[in-house]
């Protein structure tokens, strides 16, 4: 038994000869639970997962010999959990609407019975590997569970239970291990959450992760597996970029971390979600989602572990062969975390107060996501989205620019665009993807060949208007020429009818990718023929007073993903009204010549 | 409580005491210190080992000595005792009387810093108050149990806009009042008077309750006197079921309480002096508004804070617009033009406006009228900005109308009186008088069915 030497926040010096360093200890008559993060020849130090108020000097110590885990197994879906994974629903039957100190909860239930199928390999005289899939529960109606031998366990099967009722805890496999003991399994295992998931290899997909917002799956678009970050200063729409991701993904499993941040972005979720239905399953989306909760008044020690605990359930969703999506909101917060915690050990900062390990501690997150080739045989991955909110909105500022570094998809928020309540205020100037020709291929494949040639396009545009407007902005719009006005009209119209897409719309909050490309196409048809006219001499003002422009503004929530027929309609309407105009025109001509 | 006076004061720095061989003393516990000049000082432990405990001393440590001062811990964390009859009164920031009556008595008691609430207890906050503000109302609702700051600057008229909202906000067709909680760190006195006079000449001065520490109080008490307040709030609104509004000014006084001590610690800095944990720091404060499933009381925020320099990225506005729903931004060009209330909207936002207006709330076509007004007045100001450069004669048609309706807008929608009261069918009304200042065509946010609805457009 050890004891307290010194409180200094979440900051705990402690006497215990022979702690380990990155044990779990158990502090003082309030049972604190903290993790001990440096060792020194005479003390330790432990950060501590609740507030130290009220802890004194002398009070004891008790080393739990091993380090912060997670159980992983059936019944964490629909949950949310706190930054160590203790159920707050189960917390709040215990101390109210507050959370107060030193509860012991476990994040699975303990009673819950699982119909259990074993898995027909699975059988007594077999080998059996880390990993494997022993067996499955239906976790929701639209999830099956898949119960996985823990990843470092190899044997010979000596016993499977039969199919039925069990709870968590009853044993499901004995096997004897390859160095002589029995080992008995249970539906669930515990894993350490700074350790990454074992698997067998990479692998690689070119399936683009469909989240149905224009902005980001036609100009930005991600992959499964891949590592994306938000940064954006306060308000500019990073939360909802990360519902929106959460909402409509194409993923199978979705785990939304808080961290850091709001209470009432938690409780939206928790009151929204089991009210939607997921797109593809057409079930109540909370069925596959779950969520890590550290608020931004929770203990800040807490918030540091809620990423690891946050990806390690993602890592055992990928294992069993799914495709699990998590966001972050905010890293920026988790990166707080770490560099409170590194100056109260009076660690050297480096830039703004970080430590020197911030960037290789980033790195190592992120490098938890992929798409792997699974210890049972499977393909699942883990993507990962990470909120960055710069001081000031300045992505030179560390977290943001290691991040930038890390990722390979970078959906940049912009200020200007946000108070001019362009939403999603994702800029097309300073965002970036890794992954668009790996992604136009299932573009091409499943929805147009012309995909890649009209994103293309459409940058360009945006690109040359934004220089245009640097020229209008310094000597005026009369320097322009008319086919240089063509243009501004038609990136106006590309921002406005393509990009803003509000998520509160009920017709527009999710775009298929088939609308996605019959809206852009069409608004680039309109921008050709109407650039052709221009040629002829047609002047820009006869263009800009068609009435096209207000209505094509209002497509996106008027037609619907079901029915993409009024486009072409409304494609032929702009093309007879453009050749109107062609042959009176030519007609004017003729007869003045 | 512990009898023990201790004679051991081994440093003084600042607002800091460094003792030595007091003991063993809890982390938080409150502690009482008396001088040689007979005065007693409250302070609280603030780092504690076996060797050394070190206090920080609300009232400051001037005129202590080392020889001549008496430290007693009293074995417990700051509370505050609670009662209904502090309605009506006038605290201090650590629950000390500052008028002239007795103390509280009372048996319950809280601790001041409370604990986190759990995020699942909570309700989503989506009841509409209307402030009778078109630029609030129309364009940054409140809800019940929202925290929504005021971005101001020194000079500009924040107090006259909070006054404003506390004398007119509520609930259409309800007829309860807000109880109100007024905490006002390092103001001036005739701010704090200006506010007392507005809550009497208003009749609410029984359903105030105020904790105040003026510019010449001691600095370190604006560290606790938030907490001291949030807890009265929560106690009115959770345990007698008030609906409260909380007033804190001015934020940055208490960041720049905070950064002091920090700096006497020796915490490392993060930017512009500030330590790292000012933003878990002040989320402990503003993440204490909201609503509770369980609970009829709401704690609504509206804390006031003074950019440096009109900085909106400096630390304190950044940072609490990183936690708080929301901002209310005033403009010093606005205030120059004599438009009151000076609302910069481009950068104000109610975050939790979407799920408070509409159909059931405000009216069906609120969500897009606003974002409408949003969009058109923007780009009204490119075209001002175009004019500046090029000449108003100079610009194109479609562009002096834009120029015409950002002139309209600001004078029309964003300055009203500090008395008067805009219902919110008033402020829709208004929103679309302007918009029909534009033609259809250039209003893509609103429905077709609006602009049949709402929108006169002649084209002249
Ligand atoms: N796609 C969108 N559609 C409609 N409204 C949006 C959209 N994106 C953002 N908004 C609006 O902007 C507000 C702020 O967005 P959000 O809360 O996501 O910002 P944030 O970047 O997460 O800010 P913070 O860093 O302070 O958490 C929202 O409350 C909403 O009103
Ligand atoms: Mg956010």
């Amino acid at each position: 038994m050890g004891k307290v030497l010194e409180v200094n926040g979440p900051i705990v010096t402690i006497q215990q000869p022979g702690i380990r360093n990155g044990d779990q200890v158990k502090i003082g008559r309030m049972n604190l639970i903290g993790e001990v993060i440096h060792i020194r020849a005479q003390d330790a130090l432990v950060q501590v997962y609740e507030s130290t108020e009220s802890l004194h000097p002398g009070e004891r110590v008790e080393g739990l010999g091993h380090p912060l885990t997670v159980e992983l197994g059936p019944g964490l879906l629909g949950q949310i959990f706190d930054g160590v994974q203790r159920p707050l629903d189960k917390i709040m039957q215990l101390s109210g609407e507050h959370i107060s100190r030193g509860l012991e909860v476990s994040a699975l239930d303990r009673e819950r019975v699982w119909h259990y199928l074993p898995d027909p390999e699975i059988v007594v005289g077999n080998r059996l590997r880390g990993g494997q899939v022993l067996g499955t529960v239906r976790e929701t109606e639209t999830i099956e569970h898949r119960v996985l031998a823990p990843p470092d366990c190899n044997g010979e099967i000596i016993e499977h239970a039969p199919e039925g009722d069990y709870n968590i805890e009853e044993i499901i496999v004995r096997l004897r291990l390859d160095h002589g003991p029995v080992e008995s399994l249970r539906m669930y295992h515990d894993w350490p959450v700074r350790q990454p998931r074992p698997y067998r290899s990479r692998a690689s997909s070119g399936l683009p992760l469909i989240t149905g917002q224009r902005i980001l799956d036609t100009f930005f678009p991600m992959l499964k597996g891949g590592k994306a970050a938000v940064p954006g200063p306060f308000g500019a729409g990073k939360t909802i970029v990360q519902q929106q991701i959460a909402r409509w993904a194409n993923a199978d499993i979705v785990l939304y971390v808080g961290c850091g941040e709001r209470g009432n972005e938690l409780v939206e979720i928790l009151q929204t979600f089991p009210e939607l239905t997921d797109p593809y399953s057409g079930r109540s989306l909370m069925e596959r989602t779950f969520l890590v909760a550290n608020t931004s008044n929770m203990p800040v020690v807490a918030r540091e572990a809620s990423i690891y605990v946050g990806v390690t359930m993602a890592e055992y969703y990928r294992d069993q062969g799914y495709d699990v999506v998590m966001v972050a909101d905010s890293t920026s917060r988790w990166a707080e975390a770490l560099r409170e915690v590194a100056g109260r050990l009076g660690q050297m900062p480096v830039e703004e107060g970080y430590p020197a390990y911030l960037a290789s501690r980033l790195a190592a997150f992120y490098e938890r996501a992929g798409n792997v080739n699974t210890l049972a045989g499977a393909q699942g991955s883990v993507s990962l989205i990470g909120a960055v909110s710069p001081p000031g909105g300045d992505f030179s500022e560390p977290v943001t620019s290691h991040t930038k570094e890390i990722i390979r998809t970078f959906w940049a928020l912009s200020k200007p665009l946000a108070d001019a309540r362009h939403y999603p205020a994702v800029s097309w100037l300073e965002s970036f993807t890794d992954y668009s020709e790996r992604a136009a291929e299932w573009w091409s494949e499943n929805v147009s060949p012309q995909w890649s040639l009209r994103r293309q396009q459409a940058l360009s545009l945006l690109a040359e208007a934004d220089e245009l407007e640097r020229i209008v902005n310094l000597v005026g719009p009369e320097a322009l020429s008319s086919s240089q006005r063509w243009v501004l009209e038609s990136s106006s119209l590309i921002k406005e009818a393509v990009l803003q897409q509000s998520a509160l719309d009920p017709v527009d909050s999710y775009c298929s990718p088939d609308k996605q490309f019959q809206l852009l196409d069409l608004v680039l048809q309109y921008h050709r023929t109407g650039a052709e006219l221009i040629d002829l001499g047609v002047p820009v003002e006869q263009l800009t007073e068609l009435v096209f422009g207000g209505e094509i503004r209002r497509l996106k929530s008027t037609v619907s993903n079901d029915d993409l027929s009024p486009f072409q309609d409304y494609g032929n309407k702009i093309r007879q009204a453009f050749d109107l105009m062609r042959a009176e025109y030519h007609n004017h001509r003729g007869a003045a010549s | 409580m512990s009898e023990l006076e201790y004679r051991k004061v081994d440093s003084i720095h600042g607002a800091l005491m460094f003792l030595k061989g007091v003991g063993d003393v809890a982390l938080g516990d409150r502690v009482q210190i008396r001088g040689k000049d007979g005065r007693r000082r409250n302070g609280q432990v603030i780092r504690t080992s076996r060797d050394v405990v070190l206090v920080q001393v609300f009232e400051g440590t001037d005129n202590l000595d080392l020889e001549n001062t008496w430290v007693r811990f009293l074995d417990q964390p700051f509370e505050l005792a609670l009662s209904p009859d502090m309605l009506g009164r006038n605290f201090n920031g650590i629950g000390a009387p500052r008028d002239d009556r007795p103390p509280l008595v009372s048996s319950l008691r809280r601790n001041v810093n409370g604990s986190p609430v759990n995020p699942a207890a909570r309700a989503y906050p989506r009841e509409f108050i209307q402030t009778g503000i078109s630029t609030i109302d129309g364009l940054n609702s409140l809800v019940r149990g929202q925290k929504l700051p005021v971005f101001s600057g020194s000079g500009l008229p924040h107090n006259r806009l909070a006054a404003q909202i506390v004398r007119q906000a509520r609930l259409p067709g309800d007829s309860s009042n807000f109880v109100i909680v007024f905490a006002a760190m390092g103001v001036s006195y005739s701010d704090a008077r200006f506010f007392e006079q507005e809550f009497e000449s208003s009749g609410v001065l029984r359903n105030v309750v105020m904790f105040i520490n003026l510019a010449n109080d001691p600095p370190m008490e604006r560290l606790i006197l938030p907490r001291t307040a949030l807890t009265a709030a929560e106690y009115l609104a959770y345990e007698l079921d008030h609906h409260v509004l909380v007033v804190i000014t001015d934020m940055t006084n208490y960041a720049e309480a905070l950064r002091e001590v920090a700096t006497e610690k020796g915490d490392v800095p993060s930017r512009k002096g500030y330590p790292g944990y000012l933003y878990s720091d002040l989320a402990e404060i503003y993440e204490r508004a909201g609503r509770l499933r369980d609970r009829h009381g709401s704690i609504t925020m509206i804390p006031i804070l003074s950019m440096p320099s009109d900085d909106i990225t400096h630390p304190i506005p950044d940072l609490s617009g990183y936690i708080t729903e929301g901002q209310i931004v005033l403009s010093r060009e606005l205030h120059s033009k004599a438009v009151y209330p000076p609302v910069n909207v481009p950068p104000s936002l109610s975050r939790l406006m979407k799920d408070g207006i509409g159909k059931d709330d405000t009216r069906e076509d609120h969500p897009r009228a606003a974002s409408q007004l949003y969009a058109s007045y923007t780009r009204a100001l490119e075209a001002r900005n175009l004019a500046s450069i090029i000449g108003a004669e100079e610009l194109s048609d479609r562009d002096r109308r834009y120029l015409d309706f950002a002139n309209r807008f600001e004078e029309d929608f964003v300055r009203q009186g500090p008395d008067e009261e805009r219902n919110i069918i008033e402020t829709l009304d208004l929103a679309w008088e302007l918009l029909s200042l534009l033609p259809p065509g250039e209003l893509s946010r609103v429905s077709e069915e609006d602009l049949h609805k709402y929108h006169s457009w002649e084209e002249h």
